[in-house]
């Protein structure tokens, strides 16, 4: 890590606003984001899609965030002004997102989407932005960058869908990308297709990437390190190498409930909820490979 | 697992709030109470409520509240303006105005009623067997539906009026005719997305007949957007109730309809404003609680509170 | 218990026409579960869905439990088979409580002493009785799948047909809804065709397994076989060594900060 952290994140706290007071999302969350591959690994109602919302300030007004630190580089992200976060949407750090079906717009064309996503970070002329575009869908492996081009988002299959919104959001060159379940709607051959793709783009641009999923065996086969989080907190944080040595009961929980295509298991191991994790301190600090 | 009994519930608040409803009819009432709650939290649709909660009070205790006949004719005492005696003053046949908007508020609310359990039934009936059988028999009942709605209301509501001859009943079937139409097209279109349902594909599996599936099913899920349209149609259905009984189709003097007094009043419009503006008033605050009531409900059944 | 003949299901007609399933043939004994794995658009749901009588066939005749089925089925054949669907959010009315939706599969089929089936289907899925009056939003969603579970055991059906029954839910949900549905098929001695794209699961949960790819089945083999990795088809091998590359990356990667290699 040459000029320190990218992303730092300390004692982010995030709660909804619910009809009868607030629901916690993230209680107390801390961790460093470097120019690697960290995996947030979390089950529904751990939070982990909050972490991406919130880092891009994309939460609904109601909901209240405060943290004692949110920076990328030294930029502080919780006191930027609207206009400030404009500019490092997709300018600095870009989100891809589950299902491209929701995230493209349906009326317009996958390649005007991209030239606009080129055009609106860099005030480039439109046929600039078309090259570039055409340029970035090339650097997606997509075969036929000409025709693709005119094609609108319904016409698109879903793995092609995604590899857009990659090329989408990685054309203005951001340092940090957010991919939030990005394969989870995808068949398991296109999923490997599109990881492979998305480590070789992020090691040229030497980005930092934070990979959100509830599929631990993809995150720890893809990402540097692992967080865990449950219920709104971490409850470890280790690199993906040491996740067979994993300490925390959830952690171990987690990987011992998977099915396993080479053994031959009678019952899977169920995972018993510990309430005592809902109070544990945060184990954040322990094992941050940054 | 062994049931667990939930402890004994301290007001009815608890109980209609009960996490774990210990027979069907409190399931049943907590979601209502619980839909209750949610519309009690905007305060324009609790004005709505009042509103209506008023007509009907109105309506109910009319001989208690008006004091006086609606029908008793003083023509010394015509055309007075409110006073202390009269607090809308009286029309032209010296009626006592304020006796006459009470009990009008029965004549409003009969018209409501009964284009509601004329609409809401033949518009469901229609729009779910159109919606879930689909093919030639859908087509069939939609382009009736079409012509229905290809005549504007008021002209539709005319014709029947000045065909079945002027009257009460009269005017709500002429009002009931013409509008039906939107919600079979409602019905429909939510019958035809629910119909993919898996719950619905399960319930087939079961084996279970197609008229089971639209009653026990669709239905209740349709109904939600049925009824907000309704509340939002009833400001329109009571203006054209107003409307035909200004034109003299639909109540007859001496009834007190409001419709009927403002179109009576017109003539007096300049000098002695109240005989036709107070009933005006009147159509309108009904028509602006429906309208709001109808607003909060839909916020209360928007699927994102589901 | 399970028979398929030649099944056919098309979509459309004229140039239109697509066939979802082309011409699969395939058997379940009597307490077998059996399972049909395969990417999106492979055709394994329209297979399943042609069982439960959901689909008509174009060609080819299905039977169940020595009784030949079509399209329209009398009272005793739905009774024969149920299916649990992927979806736990939309395989239940929003609108009816846990009670009627296990209470209405016995009036359509008459049975009696519905309070103490649906008491019973309830513990048998492991849910007290305090969910009995719930609605379906105030369950979670693996409580919901357990739901759909007891109402499709409810009837007593011999043939339980599975869409994909945990793919909407958390890893740790899935165990217990995977536990679960073993045991209960072991207890009834329930024929299970399972449906699923993922080859875990798959392996876990059944005895036999179909490869199918673009309506067609490629290959049939036994979990053991699988579990070696002896499979004969090209496409099975894709499948596995995707399969295998996630589980075995995230195990054994002793080399720091290596990136996986995810190379064919």
């Amino acid at each position: 890590m040459s000029e320190g952290p990218l992303l730092t994140v300390e004692d982010l706290h995030v709660a909804y606003r619910g009809r009868s007071g607030p629901v916690p999302a993230l209680r107390g969350v801390s961790f460093i984001v470097g120019r690697e591959r960290v995996g947030i690994v979390g089950e529904s109602g751990s939070g982990k899609s909050t972490i991406g919302l919130t880092i891009l300030r994309l939460l609904p007004q109601s909901a209240s965030v405060s943290a004692k630190r949110l920076c990328l580089h030294d930029t502080d992200l919780m006191a930027a002004s609207e206009r400030a976060m404009r500019s490092i949407r997709g300018r600095r750090i870009s989100m891809v997102l589950q299902d491209p079906k929701y995230s493209l717009n349906p009326v317009i064309t996958v390649g005007r989407q991209i030239a606009e996503s080129y055009k609106v970070h860099s005030g480039a002329s439109t046929r600039e932005a078309r090259r570039k575009a055409l340029e970035m869908l090339e650097a997606v492996r997509i075969r036929d960058p000409e025709r693709v081009f005119d094609l609108y988002p319904h016409e698109v299959s879903g793995g092609m869908g995604q590899r857009v919104m990659i090329a989408m959001m990685l054309i203005p060159e951001p340092e940090l990308l957010i991919a939030d379940e990005p394969t989870s709607a995808l068949d398991v051959t296109v999923q490997a297709q599109l990881l492979v793709l998305i480590d070789e783009l992020i090691r040229r641009r030497r980005m930092g990437l934070i990979l959100i999923s509830h599929n631990i065996n993809l995150v720890a086969s893809f990402c540097d390190r692992v967080v865990v989080l449950y219920a709104g907190r971490i409850m470890e944080s280790l690199k993906a190498s040491e996740l067979a040595a994993a300490r925390h009961p959830y952690t171990q929980g987690l990987l011992a409930c998977r099915p396993l295509i080479d053994r031959a298991q009678p019952e899977l191991p169920q995972l018993t909820r510990d309430p005592s994790w809902l109070d544990a301190p945060d184990e954040s600090r322990r094992g941050t490979g940054a | 697992m062994s049931v667990e009994t939930s402890p004994k519930p301290v007001t009815w608040h608890d109980w209609l709030l009960a996490e774990a409803p210990q027979s069907r009819s409190q399931a049943r009432l907590t979601r209502w109470y619980a839909n209750w709650l949610a519309l009690k939290r905007n305060p324009l649709a609790v004005s709505g409520v009042i509103i209506i909660l008023a007509l009907i009070l109105m309506a109910v205790f009319a001989s208690w509240i008006a004091g006086q006949s609606p029908y008793a004719q003083l023509l010394t005492a015509r055309l007075e303006p409110p006073s202390m005696e009269h607090w809308f003053g009286t029309d032209e046949l010296g009626r006592d105005i304020f006796a006459r908007i009470i009990y009008g508020s029965r004549i409003t609310l009969l018209i409501i009623f009964l284009v509601s359990i004329v609409v809401l039934p033949v518009g469901i009936l229609i729009g779910t067997l159109a919606g879930y059988f689909g093919g030639v028999f859908d087509m069939f009942l939609m382009r009736i539906t079409d012509i229905f709605l290809a005549f504007p209301r008021l002209v539709m509501a005319l014709a029947f009026a000045a065909a079945l001859g002027p009257g009460i009943e009269n005017a709500v079937l002429a009002i009931s005719i013409t509008a039906w139409p939107p919600y079979a097209r409602l019905a429909r279109a939510e019958t035809m997305t629910i119909r993919r349902s898996d719950f619905i594909l399960a319930t087939r599996m079961q084996g279970a007949s197609a008229l089971r599936i639209i009653w026990s099913h669709i239905v209740p899920l349709c109904l939600p957007s049925v009824i907000v349209r309704l509340t939002l149609d009833m400001a329109g259905i009571i203006l054209i109730a107003a409307g035909l009984g200004f034109l003299g189709l639909g109540a007859q003097p001496p009834a007190p309809e409001w419709g009927l007094m403002v179109s009576s009043g017109r003539s007096y419009l300049l000098d002695q404003w109240w005989v036709a503006t107070i009933p005006g008033i009147a159509i309108f605050v009904v028509s602006f609680g429906f309208n709001l009531l109808g607003d909060g409900l839909r916020d209360v059944f928007d699927p994102k509170g589901l | 218990m399970i028979e398929v003949h030649e099944a056919t299901v098309a979509y459309g007609d004229g140039s239109g026409r697509i066939e979802a399933v082309r011409s699969v043939s395939f058997n379940a004994a009597a307490g077998e579960i059996f399972g049909l794995v395969g990417e999106s658009g492979c055709g394994k749901s329209t297979l399943l869905r042609a069982v439960a009588g959901l689909a008509p066939l174009a060609k080819g005749h299905i039977v169940l439990a020595g009784r030949e089925v079509g399209i329209s089925r009398t009272r005793q054949e739905r009774r024969l088979v149920q299916m649990v669907f992927q979806d736990p959010y939309g395989s239940l009315n929003p609108t009816h409580t846990v009670d009627k939706i296990l209470s209405e599969p016995l009036a359509i089929q008459g049975l009696d002493a519905i309070d103490r089936r649906v008491i019973q289907a309830l513990q048998e899925v492991g849910l007290g009785g305090q969910h009995r009056y719930r609605y379906p939003h105030q369950l979670s969603g693996g409580q919901r799948q357990r739901v759909a579970i007891a109402r499709a055991l409810i009837t007593e059906p011999r043939i339980l047909l599975l869409d994909e029954p945990t793919s909407a839910l958390d890893l740790s949900v899935q165990a217990e809804i995977l536990n679960l549905l073993k045991r209960i098929g072991r207890a009834h001695g329930l024929t299970m065709l399972m449906v699923s794209h993922d080859l875990a699961v798959i392996a876990h949960m059944c005895t036999r397994i179909a490869v199918m790819y673009q309506g067609e089945i490629v290959e049939m083999l036994e979990v053991q076989r699988l579990r070696r990795g002896e499979a004969d088809h090209p496409y099975t091998r894709m499948l596995l060594d995707a399969s295998l590359e996630k589980t075995r990356q995230g195990e054994r990667d002793t080399e720091g900060t290596s990136s996986p290699s995810l190379t064919r």
